[in-house]
């Protein structure tokens, strides 16, 4: 990697100020994704401000949503009682991600920010009507995601916390890529008591996205048999090595069918 | 057997010796050694697969922060230095020989593979190398491509001296006689195969560190190599031109090999040309990415298999074409892999009375294609065993059933097959046998209805594979085109105090030769095998050796051994009988004593090991002191394990996904040494081979990129893509080697990949499907379940 200049602040005001002071400075999280960049001289920002000590890393109960602090470690909230409770589904989600290393150094907040079109996290945010709290507004997951490793966050803007809807039903089911175990399909199904909300990541050429025709079957029969008579079309879906869009397609109608249960 | 050889002994599953230090992260690899005063080396390397180089621009490198030198192929070049060699070359059907064009160690001219190296920048740190060889400017005129290698004699060609981009057009078998067989067929079965590229991807990436004394001229590497004398004859002989005494080559801890660390890399080269220019020692270390981009790769080939069969199913005729891949530059057992190693193999297990084949070496740009788990053996058991079970499945026969009927007969031996290898012993129905009984293969049926009850496709498919391992006699080698013996080494050091060291000219890099090797010589001494050390690896300790690979180790390195410590217990002999005031010829040796026979008079080993170094009372007129001993032993033919595997999978319709459920492995390695170590061999093999069947494809696209150059997309089998293995024995020992052993390195590798290839296709047969690919990933299953129904439906 280039050399850069690293700081570890203690709270989120003064990495925001550290971050403005040095041109193009770049969040650190858990790293997951940045280091191994940095390390491929694929990226030299001019500093790096490590967000770890700045209290970002709570889990909370807020009644009619779970509110997840930014830094919160994957295997935090596997483990977490509260989620596993309130949402069993996000618990799943978060243990199902990268490897045991990976889950005890990765974010939540790292992950969404990066919105990585193979992540798991970002349809839990979709799914389960999560807003996105940062350090200068709170912004709707339909909002937040624009397109593949693109996000509404506004230059040196942070992810504080998430909070995620409690849904009455949810599931989360991925058909792993089988050399990195990345999403290749990943289905998270959250039925809400004003409809279902179907979201898919790991298959979008645009990133992670809600399934309309899904959502309205499973809206009013919320069974594996209402999608039997759907077509689910392969358009907008990615095509790579592992998987055409049509195999993909035929992924993402199994793997809902998997999560409905 | 006394207490302590039921202990260590030949046949006791010692734990490995070697692992207390691997499993604590305490092993010593090349790149944990630093010397005072060492500079980092980083290789530039081409982006582009097949291009002129018009210019190379390193002003700008030179004076970059930390660097103290930039080199280029001219630089080599003035210095008249060579490229690696081929070790092996083969007669062409025209007449001609292999063509063999120059490889340099840094590109003059050309570059031919994504990963080619331009230039060497050394410098103080990796970093400042690294950020100096972005000031270098290379003016390319690209060329095109060639990639596909079963077109590559169409595409433009690679080197001035490869017309056609064919290395070699080889030839073994009787043309006329076979083409008979298949025109005088009741049946013939005809199949395509391909063997899908692999990466070898062993867990450390290569290394070297070379350092220049100018004292006394001399230069030291240390290297990942598995067969360090070979690397300091090539270095020394062929590239430098400098006596062999002037290079110490030492090979320390190496983290797996898989044959990709046989051969002599241009990296290794320039850090031993570079630390003399510079004056300091200079070290080169891969990371994963140049491992992928530059690693010899295995596999890569194209078969066209006709088989012809009688009325009775009998085998009466094998014609195989084959195109393989062989890169950009030829690698050093790059030749004999498709050729010697693949071709001497197409008779199997079975009495074929005409065999022929053809085999075409190709150029193309991609990385050089050589020896790897198996190393031509896995090409010719995947084409003949996926040709047996079609033809079993065309002619309506059981698999086991036909491949019965076929076998050689257990009298049959010593056995000559049609393509020149005579077979010494082996009895093949055992292992069949007990492999179908190990999997329940009678009540296969019944669990593929419960499978299919609840929406699964359950398949089984076996594989009774053959292969030749410890290549020999060298003078076989030698006519067959081997520029090398293929003979082992060792030397064994009876300590004064009656411990022992042995040097073997073996070269372990995760086989567990300390544990092996001890036991060799625990069990023949009579001795606890704490009191045997075993070195390898250090041209300057140990005497000269072949290194490891194909398998050769215990057959050819082992051996030598044993004899070295005939000699020392011959020796022994001499020196009690004299102690012991007896007739040598009365003294017998057992259990770490030498006894005169019919008494009770006797001195321990440890005793006669004094004596030979204290030798106040000790026959010095007839016999010299000390007590060490060497041995160079050069095998009489291969040794040729053999067995059965069987696999068992289940397939989800719904995604494709193939689960191994189940898997019987009953080999015939002929005596074991150490059963668990064996078992951990069988259990890697098969976890290749699995990775090769499911997993595993290296893919170039059409502008010669390696779209899968990271484990993001080059899939490596995982614990949990595996099932739990039943793995079991037969045993015909070997004839012509004292411990009667065999070899069991590859066989998972080789056994493997039919096996489940054929369970795949019988689960999915039902459907119709005859044929699948490797690796058989989910879409591909898929994929074809897919097609099969919309055939069904029209």
């Amino acid at each position: 990697m280039y050399s850069t200049k690293y700081i570890k602040p203690n709270s989120t005001s003064e990495a925001l100020e550290a971050v403005k002071s040095m041109g193009e400075g770049k969040f650190l999280a858990g790293g997951m994704t940045l280091i191994p960049t940095l390390k491929q001289r694929l990226a030299s920002p001019d500093g790096l401000v490590d967000i770890s000590g700045c209290d970002l890393d709570s889990i909370s109960d807020e009644g009619d949503a779970i509110k997840i602090g930014a830094m919160t470690k994957h295997a935090s909230v596997a483990e977490s009682d509260l989620v596993k409770k309130a949402v069993p589904a996000l618990a799943k989600l978060a243990d199902g991600i990268g490897d045991r290393q990976v889950r005890n150094r990765g974010t939540l907040g790292g992950s969404v920010a990066n919105n990585d079109p193979s992540a798991c996290y970002p349809s839990a945010v979709l799914a389960l009507k999560a807003i996105v709290h940062t350090n200068t507004r709170s912004i709707e997951a339909d909002e937040f995601f624009t397109g593949m490793f693109e996000t509404a966050l506004e230059e040196n803007e942070m992810i504080e916390a998430i909070s995620f809807s409690k849904p009455t039903k949810a599931n989360y089911v991925k058909f792993p890529n089988p050399a990195s175990r990345y999403a290749m399909v990943g289905v998270f199904v959250a039925q809400f008591n004003d409809g279902v909300r179907v979201a898919v990541t790991g298959a979008g050429e645009g990133g992670v996205f809600r399934h309309a025709e899904m959502e309205a079957a499973l809206s009013s029969n919320y069974n594996a048999d209402a999608l039997s008579a759907l077509e689910i079309s392969s358009e907008g879906l990615i095509s790579d090595l592992h998987a055409s869009p049509e195999y993909r397609a035929n992924l993402i109608k199994e793997m809902t069918k998997r999560a409905v249960v | 057997m006394n207490e302590v050889t039921k202990i260590d002994g030949i046949g006791s599953s010692v734990r490995r010796t070697e692992d207390k230090k691997f499993l604590t992260g305490k092993g010593r690899y090349t790149d944990d050694i630093n010397r005072p005063g060492q500079v980092q080396a980083y290789f530039l390397r081409s982006d582009v697969a097949h291009a002129e180089i018009k210019s190379i621009d390193t002003k700008a490198a030179q004076s970059a922060p930390g660097v103290v030198g930039v080199f280029t192929g001219s630089d080599i070049a003035a210095d008249k230095v060579g490229g690696p060699i081929c070790g092996w070359v083969v007669p062409c059907r025209d007449g001609s020989s292999t063509k063999e064009p120059p490889h340099p160690l840094l590109a003059q001219g050309k570059v031919r593979f994504v990963g080619d190296a331009v230039a060497v920048v050394v410098a103080e740190t990796m970093e400042q190398a690294k950020s100096a060889a972005e000031l270098i400017d290379v003016d390319y005129n690209e060329l095109t491509p060639v990639v596909d290698f079963v077109n590559a004699d169409k595409g433009a060609q690679i080197h001035e001296e490869v017309p056609n981009n064919c290395y070699f057009d080889w030839e073994l078998g009787d043309e006329s006689a076979t083409n008979k067989a298949i025109k005088s067929a009741a049946k013939v079965v005809k199949l395509s195969v391909r063997n899908n590229r692999l990466v070898p991807n062993a867990m450390e990436p290569r290394s070297a560190l070379a350092e220049y004394d100018s004292l006394d001229e001399s230069y030291t590497l240390h290297t990942t190599s598995q067969n360090p004398h070979l690397t300091r004859l090539v270095l020394a002989a062929f590239m430098f031109a400098i006596p062999e005494s002037k290079l110490r080559v030492i090979a320390p801890d190496v983290g797996g090999g898989f044959g990709s660390k046989i051969y002599v890399y241009i990296e290794e080269a320039v850090c031993v040309w570079a630390s003399k220019k510079i004056g300091r020692p200079v070290k080169w270390t891969a990371d994963r990415t140049q491992a992928f981009l530059t690693d010899c790769h295995g596999r890569d080939h194209a078969n066209d298999v006709q088989l012809a069969l009688d009325d009775n199913n009998k085998i009466i005729g094998l014609r195989v074409d084959t195109v393989c891949n062989l890169g950009a530059y030829l690698s050093a057992f790059s030749v004999v892999v498709p050729t010697i190693l693949h071709g001497t193999l197409l008779s199997g297990q079975y009495d074929i009375p005409a065999i022929y084949t053809n085999v075409k070496g190709m150029a193309t740009n991609t990385v050089n294609v050589d020896a790897y788990r198996g190393a031509g053996r896995p090409e010719a058991t995947y084409l003949l065993e996926r040709t047996m079970e079609t033809a079993a499945r065309e002619v309506g026969m059981d698999p086991a059933e036909f491949r019965r009927i076929n076998f050689i007969p257990k009298d049959a031996f010593p056995y000559q097959t049609q393509v020149a290898l005579q077979y010494d012993i082996g009895d093949y129905e055992p292992h069949l046998d007990k492999a179908m009984e190990m999997i329940d293969y009678s009540n296969f049926e019944k669990r593929r209805a419960e499978a299919a009850k609840r929406g699964m496709y359950r398949g089984i498919g076996m594989s009774s594979y053959i292969e030749a391992c410890g290549l020999a006699p060298s003078a076989v080698v030698g006519a067959l085109g081997g520029r090398v013996g293929q003979w082992e080494s060792a030397s064994v050091r009876v300590n004064p105090t009656g411990t022992i060291s042995v040097f073997t000219g073996s070269h372990s890099h995760g086989q567990g030769h300390a544990t092996t090797f001890a036991q060799i010589v625990a069990d023949k001494l009579g001795i606890p095998i704490e009191n045997v050390e075993v070195i390898h690896g250090d041209t300057d300790k140990t005497p000269f050796g072949m290194g490891s690979y194909g398998s050769r180790s215990l057959a050819s390195g082992g051996s030598a051994i044993s004899k070295a410590v005939d000699k020392i217990i011959n020796k022994s002999k001499k020196i009690a009988a004299h102690l012991l005031e007896a007739s040598e010829d009365d003294i017998d040796f057992k259990d770490g004593k030498f006894v005169v026979g019919g008494t009770d008079k006797e001195k321990a080993f440890g005793e006669i090991a004094l004596a030979a170094y204290v030798p106040h009372n000790y026959p010095l007129e007839t016999l010299e002191p000390g007590l060490e001993e060497n041995a160079f032993y050069d095998p009489t033919n291969f040794v040729f394990p053999s067995g059965t595997h069987i696999a068992e999978v289940e397939i989800d319709p719904a995604t494709g996904v193939v689960e191994v459920v189940d898997w019987a492995a009953c080999d015939d390695f002929g005596n074991l040494v150490n059963p668990m170590i064996v078992e951990g061999q069988v259990h890697g093999g098969i976890a290749q081979g699995i990775g090769q069947a499911l997993l595993e494809d290296a893919h170039y696209d059409e502008n010669g990129q390696l779209l899968t150059a990271s484990y993001m997309d080059y899939c490596m089998p995982r614990a949990d893509d595996l099932p739990s293995f039943k793995v079991g024995y037969t045993n015909t020992p070997c004839t012509h080697n004292d411990l009667g052993v065999k070899g069991c390195g590859e066989a998972g590798a080789i056994a493997s990949p039919p096996a489940l290839i054929n369970a795949v296709i019988d689960a999915l047969s039902p459907l119709g499907v005859t044929d699948m690919s490797m690796p058989a990933t989910p879409q591909k299953v898929w994929k074809a379940i897919q097609e099969s129904q919309s055939v069904a439906a029209e």
